[in-house]
């Protein structure tokens, strides 16, 4: 067997990679804003109160959902799901 | 407890985080890799794009065993969270050798292999040669797990109860246990009812464990493969292929990673969602009440 | 009033032992395969075995290759378990006196790791273990069960640790104390129970498992479970051996619970909610 060097077998593309540098990129800005200027919890139209790593948690795994509803039940661009996605982000982050 | 604010601590998270972040997230992140990707062999591999998801999201076979996945779930909670609290309840509470050797028998499922459950079961929920099929049977009814699907549905959710109620059950023993005697002392004084000491007393104060035991009731349960593997095989038919059966077909009998890799993260949102809104509901519910 | 009770703990008495009866008979099942032959577990019902055999059981004692399968077993779960503890008790020290960046997101994120679906993750796991050359070791499965086991550890420990005072803690601060002797001499001591119970979480969990396991070894760490499999051969699964390999599996757990009785029965309310 040939020798497989440590990151072939994670079998990379560049969407992916792109995504996951996305990823860990807003949870190192979302840190650095926490440690500048620590946030305290309130309320804003989402049922309960809520924290802004709160709101970012809430935004993701929404914008996830919206992403498998387009893909699955429209035929829509990702695109779509993608900019709603990052409405989705900035309104909660701001008003959630 | 009020804590301190205290950003050092992370020294202290910090080797428990790099060992679980090594095993956890390299292998989250190839799987979401396979999942764009039409993958022939370690060095073949077409990006796809969405494909997969789309294929997989209107696939109605993988529609059925996501809806099986959650009735098959919400029955073992259903069954197994009020089954063992009412063990915890039903057990002695001295300090003696009766109540350790309560203890051992009751925690002797939760220690036997899980391919091991399988093939007692499969043997003893047989109607020739296992007690329990041939007490079915002998009491009248048509039973056979191996051809009858609901026969076969209800011997897995029985493994499954027989299996893990002894978790939820010694979990909520021990937080009975926690309980201060004064508790039981004033709702005797008040001459509380049976069911107002456990309604306002015990419960409130299982809350903890319960939340402990649901949580870790759903999430195995959504993930259950190697106990009615070894039963049923999946069998008859479909009536017990659960999720993680699917995927392994997939995966390793067809060798699909790509449209197996996408339907596991779609799994893996939704078991994620379920948890985070039980966790939050839970969470907020607490903070109301004070 | 007396004789209301007495009747009270009487069927109290019934429901448990009704439920006990229903735990057993399957285990009391297996254990009498065990000591079948294969001819009399195929043939009929007996609940008593009619030759009483220990063919089955001499057969595993005298083979390297399923006794070893123990061993192996042992070995990883005790690394595991030994593992957890390490990491877990200051990581849960940290949860029940500490607010930090991220706390509440790191906890979840702990608990997630467990709801992953194992069957496609299998093949990163092999790969990720043998890229790092740990592919059939002991290690290799310790590290990989640390997914289940660290979560629940870190969650039952903080909550133990959260009954016990600030107070203690500052007290032997002001005593001169430094962080690590405080932490190994007084409070590890005061939390015994919790370290118990945790124990006896991770042995199980890791005991039992049997997908990762298997994926991660070949020859020389292969655990019992997947040793078992072998009992399916051209001639039909060999059921009195797989019995008697499954009794022999409930022991070492008989063991440890053995050990912890009295802190499970001692109780614990879990804070983190």
């Amino acid at each position: 067997m040939e020798t497989v060097s440590f990151f072939g077998w994670m079998a990379w593309t560049q969407p992916t990679a792109l995504f996951f540098i996305g990823i860990g990129s807003i949870l190192v800005c979302m840190t650095i804003w926490e440690i500048k200027r620590p946030c305290t919890e309130r309320k804003g139209f989402l049922p309960i109160a809520t924290t802004r790593g709160d709101r970012l948690f809430i935004s993701l795994i929404t914008s996830g959902f919206i992403h498998l509803s387009v893909v699955g039940a429209t035929e829509w661009s990702i695109w779509t799901a993608f900019g709603l996605s990052v409405t989705l982000l900035l309104v909660t982050l701001k008003w959630g | 407890m009020n804590k301190t604010h205290n950003n050092k601590a992370w020294w202290l998270v910090l080797p428990m985080f790099a060992l679980v972040a090594f095993s956890a997230i390299i292998p989250l992140m190839t799987v979401v890799n396979y999942s764009v990707q039409d993958i022939f062999d370690q060095n073949t591999a077409y990006f796809v794009g969405v494909e997969w998801y789309q294929e997989v999201l209107r696939n109605t076979r993988l529609h059925d065993s996501l809806l099986r996945q959650f009735i098959f779930s919400f029955s073992v909670l259903a069954i197994e969270i009020p089954l063992g609290i009412l063990v915890a309840l039903l057990m002695p509470k001295e300090a003696n050798w009766k109540t350790s050797l309560v203890l051992i028998l009751l925690a002797l499922p939760l220690l036997i292999p899980w391919n091991v459950v399988g093939t007692i079961w499969q043997v003893f929920a047989r109607g020739d040669i296992g007690l329990f099929g041939w007490a079915v049977n002998a009491m009248g009814f048509e039973y056979n797990y191996t051809a009858n699907a609901l026969d076969a549905w209800l011997t897995v959710l029985l493994m499954d109860v027989w299996h893990w109620t002894p978790l939820v059950a010694l979990l909520c023993y021990s937080g009975l246990r926690a309980i201060p005697e004064a508790y039981y002392q004033a709702a005797m004084i008040d001459r509380a009812s049976r069911w107002a000491i456990f309604r306002y007393i015990q419960l409130p104060r299982l809350k903890g464990v319960l939340v402990i035991a649901v949580l870790l009731r759903f999430m195995d349960s959504f993930m259950i493969y190697t106990e009615p593997f070894v039963l049923t095989g999946g069998g008859p038919g479909n009536a017990t292929t659960f999720l993680s059966q699917s995927l392994t077909q997939m995966a390793v009998g067809q060798f699909d990673l790509g449209p197996a890799a996408a339907f596991s993260l779609i799994y893996f949102m939704i078991v994620l969602l379920v948890c985070w809104l039980f966790f939050t509901t839970i969470t907020h519910m607490d903070k109301e009440r004070q | 009033m007396m004789i209301g009770a007495n009747a009270f703990s009487v069927r109290k008495l019934l429901g448990l032992l009704l439920y006990l009866l229903f735990v057993l008979l399957p285990i009391y099942w297996l254990v009498m395969m065990s000591f079948k032959t294969n001819e009399e577990i195929l043939g009929q019902l007996t609940l008593w075995p009619a030759q009483f055999t220990f063919d089955n059981y001499v057969t595993i004692f005298t083979d390297p290759s399923w006794y070893m399968g123990y061993v192996n077993s042992m070995i990883y779960v005790v690394m595991n378990t030994l593992i957890t503890l390490v990491v877990a008790l200051p990581a849960a020290y940290a949860f029940s006196r500490y607010k930090f960046v991220g706390d509440k997101h790191l906890f979840f994120w702990l608990l997630s790791n467990r709801m992953a679906p194992p069957a496609v993750f299998l093949l990163p796991f092999f790969q990720l273990y043998s890229s790092v050359g740990l592919f059939d070791t002991h290690l290799a499965v310790a590290l990989a069960h640390c997914l289940f086991s660290i979560p629940l550890a870190v969650w039952i420990l903080e909550g133990f640790m959260s009954g016990v005072p600030k107070e203690i803690d500052e007290t032997a601060y002001i005593d001169g104390y430094s962080f690590g002797h405080f932490f190994v001499k007084v409070f590890v001591p005061m939390i015994r129970s919790g370290i118990g119970v945790t124990a006896f979480f991770s042995f199980m969990f890791s005991w039992v498992e049997l997908l990762l396991a298997r994926t991660l070894t070949s020859v020389d760490a292969k655990p019992i479970s997947a040793i078992m499999t072998r009992t399916v051969g051209a001639a039909g699964i060999d059921w009195g051996l797989l019995a008697a390999a499954g009794v022999l599996t409930i022991i070492p757990g008989i063991l440890v619970i053995w050990f912890v009785r009295n802190h499970v029965a001692k109780g614990f309310a879990l804070g983190r909610v």
